[in-house]
């Protein structure tokens, strides 16, 4: 699966969140092996050294790892993975909350809609 | 700063009274793919004959990996020419025979899978192919070279968009790790991800010059919308 990307922004960051989602949403599992970074980039298509940066900045944040002959591997920190997803989706529904509440629409409102749209999302 | 593998240092060139080229200045380290960018006349062309030994009376300094452009620096510069630079009663196998007798580095079973990927037939002639497919040719024998620098003006501007992507996957795919890409090009929205600096070539003078991922922060814009404000007619 190929992301498209907005060229108004960076786009390393845009790299780094793709993989997050990946990651947090299970579709790397934790351990699997990451490809080469040259094939990523022509799979992305990419600049070489933004995806670098991108990994970089992966491992850095104990997403990614790299073992020195073996190659770049997803964390086995099961613990970080389920807290930085924990992370996301309460950033997502704060979000969520914020943008209906400047509609005027309140929390118990909102939970009706979620039941409403979510019984038809889950059909 | 690591090796420069081009340094263009005051580059000026005059065709008559018109100053094709003024006072260009820029450098290519080691492992960079560069997008020189410029519409139509902007001087992009007459800067990549240059580097490439094909125009010799410029004002100002060009280096190629330490050689003035000629013989040696020939040998480890990839060149993808804006025209067919073939006798098109060649076939395109008869094509790949010269390249490969011509370039020491140039690596003829690459050239052959390369060939099948993009789908260009080998028994045809090069004047048979239509205008996407002689590009594509031109591409498999520019990227087949084991180069220090690729120098690929236009590759993109006869294929369909469709191919575009298939056309730099091949160029992202196939330079030497630690050589460096000069690519010119006019379109931009498809390739521009691909780029670490870009050149804005205006009227045979450097407009802009930089990092394409500082450029998107620091103007909150694309490279192609960056480009279509400066080049506005």
């Amino acid at each position: 699966m190929k992301p498209s990307f907005d060229p108004n922004l960076p786009i390393y960051t845009q790299i780094v969140d793709w993989f997050k989602q990946q990651i947090l949403g299970g579709e790397l599992r934790p351990g699997e092996k990451v490809a080469p970074v040259r094939e990523l980039a022509r799979d992305l298509g990419v600049n070489p050294n933004t995806l670098q940066r991108a990994m970089s900045e992966l491992e850095r944040d104990g997403l990614l790892y790299t073992e020195r002959t073996a190659g770049r591997f997803v964390t086995n920190d099961s613990d970080l993975i389920a807290s930085l997803r924990q992370e996301m989706i309460a950033t997502i529904v704060q979000k969520f909350l914020a943008e209906l509440t400047a509609l005027g629409c309140s929390t118990a409102d909102a939970v009706q809609l979620i039941k409403e749209f979510g019984g038809e999302i889950d059909e | 700063m690591s090796e420069v593998l081009l340094e263009v240092k005051n580059v000026s060139k005059r065709y008559g009274h018109n100053m094709a080229l003024q006072n260009v200045s820029f450098d290519i380290g080691a492992d960079r793919i560069v997008g020189l960018l410029g519409p139509n006349g902007s001087g992009k062309t007459t800067l990549i004959k240059i580097v490439n030994a094909l125009l010799a009376d410029y004002e100002g300094h060009v280096s190629v990996c330490g050689h003035r452009p000629g013989k040696e620096s020939k040998k480890l510069v990839s060149y993808l020419p804006d025209k067919m630079a073939l006798p098109t009663w060649l076939t395109v196998s008869e094509a790949l025979d010269l390249y490969n007798k011509f370039f020491t580095d140039f690596q003829l079973t690459r050239a052959h899978g390369l060939l099948d990927t993009l789908k260009v037939a080998q028994n045809k002639r090069i004047g048979e192919l239509s205008k996407g497919m002689q590009e594509k040719l031109m591409l498999v024998l520019t990227m087949a070279r084991r180069a220090k620098l690729y120098v690929l003006d236009e590759p993109i501007a006869g294929v369909d968009p469709a191919a575009r992507d298939l056309i730099l996957s091949t160029i992202l795919d196939n330079f030497t790790e630690g050589s460096s890409i000069l690519l010119s090009t006019h379109i931009i929205s498809d390739v521009e991800t691909i780029f670490d600096d870009v050149i804005f070539l205006k009227e045979g003078q450097v407009n802009l010059l930089g990092e394409a991922e500082t450029l998107r922060s620091q103007y909150g814009k694309s490279i192609d919308q960056l480009f279509r404000e400066v080049f506005k007619c």
